[in-house]
C-alpha cells in the first residue's frame, strides 16, 4: 500500500473502527488481502495503539466525573518533563496528558466517580509530585464534541425518501 | 368539481405526473425504509457557509437584490468559470438562479417554442422534457446507450438533427448515470452542434463531482461558448439544495431574454442564500474536496457490492449515482424497484422514469452513509435470493 493510502486508511479506521476489512477494501478500491495485512503491519510497529468506542457518557446516568488539570511542572534537566509526565500518567485514574504549550506545561484528564475523588487524586497525588509547581482543576460540566464526534445533536434524516 | 378541472389549461392537463411521484408515495407510507433515492448530498451544508448566511441575516439582509444575483456572487461565479477555461462577464453573462432548475426552465423557455424541436440526451435529469413541453416544442430523445456507457454519441445527435431542431439538452456529469463525457466526446458533439447551428443547453451541476479525471466545460470548446447555456449551481458541490441556488452563463443575447423572463417569475433569488453562496465559492474548496472524496469511497464500495450480487454495473465517474443494469433479474425497473421497495425495504429510482433508454437499470444514490449503503447492498442480496428460490 502507498504511503498515501496508508494515510487514507488510518483516516478510515480513526473515523469509524467498526469497518470491516472487506468494506474497508471495497471502498479504497483495494484487495481485502492488502488492507489486512497494512492493518496487521499498523498495529505491529504500535502506530495503532487500539480502537475505541465514541460514548456519550451524559447518558448514562452512572457517575463519573472529569476534570481537565493544568499542571505547571519545573523541567528537569536531561529529561525535561517527560520524567515528570511519566510519573502522572502511570496512575489508572489518569485518561489523558499532553504536554502544551502556554501558561502551563501538562493537561491532564483525570477521571473518577465523584467530585472529591478526582480532588482528592489532584491534591495528594499529582500536586505531591516533585517538580509540580501548581495545579488549576476544571470539573467538565458537558461534553458537546469528542475528537470530531458531535455528542449533543441527534441528527436524523432530514431528506425526503426519493428526489430527482 | 371534475366540470372545473376540465377548464385547466390544457398543457397544464397534459403534463404528466413524474415517474418518480409514485415510488415517492409508496416509500414515504412504509417504515425503515434505506433510501438509495434521494438526489442530493447526505452532508448538511459547511458550517462556514451557514454561518455566512447566518450573519447576513443578523445583518438585515433581507431585501430583494439585483434581479441577475448580487453582483460580488456574480463576480465569484465568474472567477470560478474561468477555472474551467471560459470567459463571462459578470454584468451581462451571468444570472443567478432559484436552483439549477430555475435556469434550465429559462433556458429551454427562451430557445424553444411551438414547432420547435429540442433533442434530450436520455435517459436525463426529470424536469427537462416536461420544461420542453410547456416551451410549446417537441422534446426529441437522443439515446445514451448502455453499451457506449451511457456517453453521448455525436452520430445520434446528428441523426435526429431536422430542419426544425432548435437545440441541445444534456446533462454531463450525468444525472442519472454517473457517466462522464472526456474533452474527445464533447468535441465530437460540439462539432454536431455546430455543423447543425443549433444551441446547447448544457446541465454542469454536477461538475465538482468527478472522479480521477477533470471536469470538462462544453462551452470552453472553440466555438461553443456563443450558442451555449450552462447551467450550474451549488446545490451539489456545496451540499446547498434547500438553499436554492444556481446560475446560467450564456452569451449576453441568451441572457438578456432570460433575464427577462425572470424578472417577472422569480424577481431574485433568496438574498441571504446568495451570501452563502459568495462565502461557498471563497471559501469552500477544501470541504468539497473532502466531500468529494467520501462520494469515492462509497463509489467503490457500491460498484463491488452490485456487481457480486450479479447487477451489472460500470464504476460511475461522475456524481453520485450508481446505474445497475438489472436485466438478469428478468424483471422491468419498475418491477424491480417495487419489489426491493415493498419485500426489501430499499428505495431506488427505476431507470425508465428518467426516459426510455433507463429501462432495464435503476440509479442507487450514494449520497448516503457507508453502513446505510453496506444495509441497503445485503437487503438486495436477501430479496434476490428469495426470487431465486
Amino acid at each position: 500500500m502507498s504511503p498515501t493510502q496508508r494515510h487514507e486508511l488510518l483516516v478510515r479506521l480513526h473515523d469509524d473502527a467498526k469497518l470491516s476489512i472487506t468494506t474497508l477494501a471495497a471502498m479504497m478500491d483495494v484487495d481485502s488481502a492488502d488492507v489486512e495485512a497494512t492493518i496487521a503491519e499498523l498495529e505491529a510497529s504500535g502506530i495503532i495503539r487500539g480502537y475505541c468506542a465514541v460514548i456519550n457518557w451524559d447518558r448514562i446516568e452512572r457517575d463519573r466525573v472529569r476534570g481537565i488539570i493544568e499542571v505547571k511542572v519545573a523541567p528537569q534537566r536531561e529529561v525535561g518533563f517527560d520524567a515528570v509526565a511519566r510519573r502522572i500518567y502511570q496512575y489508572p485514574e489518569v485518561k489523558d496528558v499532553t504536554l502544551v504549550s502556554g501558561s502551563y506545561d501538562l493537561q491532564v484528564i483525570v477521571e473518577g466517580q465523584r467530585i472529591q475523588e478526582v480532588a482528592r487524586f489532584v491534591s495528594e497525588r499529582l500536586a505531591t509530585i516533585e517538580h509540580v509547581q501548581s495545579t488549576t482543576t476544571h470539573f467538565v460540566l458537558k461534553t458537546y464534541k469528542v475528537d470530531g464526534v458531535v455528542l449533543d445533536d441527534d441528527g436524523g434524516e432530514q431528506r425526503l425518501v426519493i428526489s430527482p | 368539481m371534475n366540470a372545473l378541472r376540465n377548464r385547466l389549461a390544457p398543457l397544464a392537463r397534459s403534463l404528466p405526473p413524474s415517474g418518480i411521484r409514485r415510488f415517492f408515495d409508496m416509500a414515504s407510507t412504509m417504515k425503515d425504509v434505506i433510501s438509495l433515492g434521494v438526489g442530493e448530498p447526505d452532508f448538511v451544508t459547511p458550517w462556514h457557509i451557514r454561518e455566512s448566511g447566518l450573519h447576513a441575516l443578523e445583518r438585515g439582509v433581507t431585501s430583494y437584490t439585483a434581479n441577475a444575483g448580487i453582483f460580488e456572487l456574480r463576480q465569484a461565479i465568474a472567477r470560478y468559470l474561468d477555472g474551467y477555461g471560459t470567459v463571462y462577464h459578470p454584468e451581462t453573462e451571468i444570472l443567478v438562479t432559484v436552483g439549477g432548475s430555475e435556469a434550465i426552465d429559462l433556458a429551454i423557455r427562451v430557445l424553444a417554442g411551438p414547432g420547435d424541436e429540442v433533442l434530450i440526451a436520455e435517459p436525463a435529469y426529470v424536469s427537462y422534457r416536461p420544461l420542453v413541453h410547456l416551451s410549446g416544442a417537441t422534446p426529441v430523445s437522443v439515446p445514451l446507450r448502455p453499451e457506449n456507457g451511457f456517453r453521448l454519441d455525436a452520430k445520434d445527435v446528428r441523426a435526429r438533427i431536422t430542419p426544425r431542431t432548435k437545440a441541445l439538452i444534456l446533462c454531463n456529469p450525468n444525472n442519472p448515470t454517473g457517466s462522464v463525457l472526456n474533452r474527445a466526446q464533447l468535441e465530437s458533439i460540439a462539432q454536431a452542434v455546430r455543423d447543425a447551428d443549433i444551441f446547447v443547453v448544457v446541465d454542469e451541476i454536477y461538475a465538482e463531482l468527478t472522479y480521477g479525471q477533470s471536469h470538462v466545460s462544453l462551452p470552453s470548446l472553440p466555438g461553443m461558448q456563443e450558442r451555449t447555456v450552462l447551467i450550474g449551481g451549488l446545490s451539489k458541490a456545496y451540499a446547498m439544495t434547500g438553499w436554492r441556488l444556481g446560475y446560467a452563463a450564456a452569451p449576453d443575447f441568451i441572457l438578456h431574454a432570460m433575464l427577462t423572463v425572470h424578472q417577472y417569475t422569480i424577481l431574485c433569488a433568496p438574498a441571504a442564500a446568495q451570501v452563502a453562496g459568495i462565502e461557498a465559492l471563497a471559501h469552500g474548496g477544501p470541504a468539497v474536496l473532502a466531500m468529494v472524496a467520501e462520494y469515492d469511497a462509497r463509489r467503490h464500495l457500491i460498484t463491488r457490492g452490485l456487481n457480486e450480487l450479479g447487477l451489472s454495473c460500470a464504476l460511475p465517474q461522475g456524481a453520485f449515482y450508481a446505474f445497475p443494469d438489472i436485466r438478469s433479474t428478468g424483471l422491468s425497473s419498475e418491477q424491480f424497484a417495487e419489489e426491493l421497495l415493498v419485500h426489501g425495504r430499499v428505495a431506488v429510482v427505476p431507470g425508465n422514469v428518467f426516459g426510455d433508454q433507463g429501462e432495464g437499470f435503476v440509479r442507487c444514490s450514494y449520497a448516503t452513509s457507508i453502513g446505510q449503503i453496506e444495509q441497503a447492498l445485503e437487503r438486495t442480496r436477501m430479496m434476490l435470493s428469495a426470487g431465486r428460490d
